[in-house]
């Protein structure tokens, strides 16, 4: 297998002293789609996290690679554009600049160079009207005053325009109604494609509808403790974590 | 989850002291000035004052020596009070070459890409250039409405002098304090503008446009008088920083707003940072009049900067909308003053500070509601965000209610920059230093809209410089 897109070696990370993760290893291919489950507080946040390169999480023992490269003391920007992307749990609300200049603004971070006005504008209204995010949203401050629901689309509108070679998707689906996470499952349909590659953290099968799914991680007590094919998905949402727990 | 997390306090100290400070004149402090009665004689031939003007320097000039260094606000100890005189007579500053102006100045230009030759012009070395022209321009097309709109000097010689004098230094002083005497003795350059009853001024006037003119220095005098029902936006300052050798800034302006009218005073003050700015600016309005400030502080060393509104008419207003922006080394004390004076009078005062790198940024202000104001109300807010541990940003707030008939408010927030709000920008590929500068830019944005354009875009292009090299 030629190299791969993400590799994780041995991960141990701490928060405030107290490791949270115990040696993770996890390789994601490209145009694979990798889904991390698990119980609340195993550290599935803390890993992402870690790979996007929060400067609150310390990797203690371990590294991270992503294409090739050793990243594991890379900062978060250089992460990014390398081409890797974070749609978080809970966006930020920033005042001061609108949906459109960031977006605007991290794609020229991303690709080095400012895309052309009238070329981005017009691709922004498209997958603006792909997520159902009406138009006025683009004039207004990023995420402020967004419900959660737009939030996490705006989330995926990021993804659509900075097109990223590898996304990890912490919890997008979390408290969005069935039509919304119908509509960001879409959006993110879209964007994938042979060369991209996803990490998406769910308690949820429904967001995975329609993505084919490659690989399921499941992460217990900041550890893996099970990994397999698609059929995991549907083995946890309809018998809890106990049930794949007991055959590790 | 917003970009800056903010933490409400409560604020419940009335220090009047600060205040009162200028009625005390301590006769026995006396220091010795090395400004002479000669010298301000000599200014005032120079200039060809009026007789009635000598003789105002002259008591300016007494009642100098007779007041104290106020010593309620910051340091100004690096100001050399006993050879007063080099920043009165500041030719040297005249013959200063490109060479002299200091490092950060001139990168703060390159940064900015301001063409060299207009650099030596904004940094008070070079020849003239093209604002002469400008201001001319704008000149002519106000005087077709009745406007007056000149240098103090020139508006002395001519019909207006009568009404100068009935004005100049009324509701600033020279007993106001110290530096307001000095400013009596030696004021040299600024503005007059007079806007007749019912005449709206559609075009902001800029003081600006006269910066290299001749005369101005750092004792300028502002007078605006705007007759009733009338409108006039002012916009004042340099909009890049200007480099003197004399380090003290002792300017005045005094605007009298009239019955019904509404004057507009817009300001961007971005000095060298080893200026000491000991500004004084006042408006005094009449009946139904509104007076609206808006003002950004990011230069000097030192400032002292607390534009007061004396609200005199019935239900005459006040708004005031400020940001201060102190980095290393800059210790920077601004706020706002507002007397209700009459019944149905209202204030409101917004302000944002940043401090970063060791800078201190303090909000001072001082509300006063007379036993005559029945039925007024204030409303103050303070936002400060600190962008280190090192920084330090104060709220000093004075309230002095004399009726019952008041609605007073007060707020003070202290925040600083969210390390998620940092990481999640970083995470879409932006720099750190780029990430804070654009938070920094959404806290200042509702003041920085406030400002007139090129003014925002300056401040904004501010805020970038100073985050530059702020990362660790």
């Amino acid at each position: 297998m030629s190299t791969p897109l993400l590799k994780i070696e041995g991960l141990h990370v701490s928060v405030d002293e107290k490791e949270i993760l115990h040696g993770v290893d996890l390789e994601i291919g490209a145009g694979q789609v990798h889904v991390l489950m698990g119980p609340n507080g195993t550290g599935k946040s803390t890993l992402v996290s870690a790979v996007m390169g929060d400067p609150r999480f310390t990797v203690t023992e371990g590294r991270i690679y992503f294409k090739g490269e050793d990243v594991t003391e890379a900062k978060t920007d250089e992460r990014a554009r390398m081409g890797m992307f974070l749609s978080f749990q809970a966006p930020q609300e920033i005042p001061g600049i609108t949906l459109e200049n960031f977006i605007r603004t991290a794609c020229g971070a991303v690709s080095g160079k400012q895309p052309k006005l009238f070329a981005f504008r017009r691709e922004l209204r498209e997958q603006m009207a792909r997520l159902g995010l009406d138009e006025s949203y683009a004039e207004r401050y990023l995420n402020v005053g967004f419900s959660g629901g737009e939030k996490k689309k705006s989330e995926i509108l990021q993804l659509l325009m900075m097109k990223p070679a590898l996304a990890l998707l912490d919890e997008t689906d979390s408290g969005l109604d069935v039509d919304a996470v119908r509509t960001v499952t879409e959006g993110i349909k879209a964007w994938h494609n042979a060369e991209n590659s996803l990490l998406i953290i769910t308690h949820n099968a429904k967001i995975l509808e329609g993505l084919d799914v490659d690989h399921v991680h499941v992460l217990s007590k900041g550890l893996i403790v099970r990994q397999g094919g698609a059929e995991l998905v549907r083995e946890i949402t309809e018998g809890g974590f106990a049930s794949v727990k007991e055959e590790d | 989850m917003a970009a800056f997390d903010t933490e409400k306090t409560v604020v419940a100290d009335i220090d009047r002291t600060v205040y009162d400070i200028k009625d005390k004149v301590d006769a026995a402090y006396e220091v010795s000035s090395g400004l002479t009665e000669e010298i301000v004689r000599d200014i005032s031939r120079e200039k060809n004052d009026p007789d009635w003007m000598r003789d105002f320097r002259l008591k300016s000039l007494e009642i100098y020596e007779k007041l104290p260094i106020p010593d309620w606000g910051p340091s100004i100890e690096g100001l050399d009070m006993k050879n007063i005189v080099t920043y009165v007579r500041p030719k040297t500053g005249m013959s200063a070459t490109w060479a002299q102006v200091p490092e950060d100045i001139k990168n703060t230009f390159e940064r900015l890409g301001i063409p060299q030759a207009e650099r030596s012009g904004l940094a008070g070395v070079g020849a003239q250039y093209d604002s002469e022209v400008v201001y001319h321009n704008v000149r002519k097309e106000v005087e077709d409405q009745g406007v007056v709109y000149t240098d103090l000097e020139s508006a002395l010689k001519g019909p207006y002098e009568g009404m100068i004098r009935d004005h100049f230094m009324h509701l600033v002083p020279p007993t106001d304090h110290k530096f307001a005497a000095l400013h009596g003795a030696v004021w040299s350059g600024g503005s007059f503008v007079y806007v007749p009853a019912g005449v709206s001024v559609e075009i902001p006037l800029q003081s600006y446009f006269r910066l290299n003119a001749p005369g101005a220095g750092q004792f300028e005098h502002t007078l605006i008088i705007v007759d009733k029902n009338a409108y006039l936006h002012f916009i004042e300052g340099c909009s890049a920083p200007k480099y003197n050798v004399a380090n003290l800034h002792a300017g005045c302006v005094e605007i009298f707003v009239g019955e019904g009218s509404r004057v507009r005073y817009s300001t961007i003050e971005n000095w060298s940072k080893n200026m000491y700015n000991l500004n004084t600016k006042r408006a005094t309005v009449g009946k139904g009049g509104t007076i609206e400030w808006v003002s950004g502080s990011f230069g000097s060393h030192t400032s002292y900067l607390y534009p007061m509104s004396i609200l005199a008419g019935e239900k005459s207003r006040m708004e005031f909308t400020g940001i201060t922006f102190a980095g290393a080394g800059q210790e920077l004390d601004t706020g706002a003053k507002v007397l209700h004076a009459a019944p149905g009078t209202s204030s409101h005062v917004t302000t944002k500070s940043i401090a970063r790198d060791g800078g201190v940024s303090n909000f001072r202000s001082s509300v006063v509601i007379s036993e005559k104001a029945a039925g007024s109300k204030s409303s103050v807010s303070c936002e400060s965000l600190m962008l280190d541990s090192r920084s330090r940003s104060d709220t000093i707030p004075a309230m002095d209610i004399r009726t019952d008939k008041a609605d007073v408010g007060h707020e003070a927030k202290i925040g600083r920059i969210s390390e998620d709000a940092v990481f999640y920008l970083m995470s879409r590929g932006l720099s750190e230093e780029d990430a804070k500068a654009l938070i920094v830019g959404g806290f200042a944005e509702p003041i920085a809209k406030e400002l007139p354009l090129e003014y925002a875009v300056e401040m904004n292009n501010l805020i970038h410089l100073e985050m530059k090299g702020s990362i660790g």
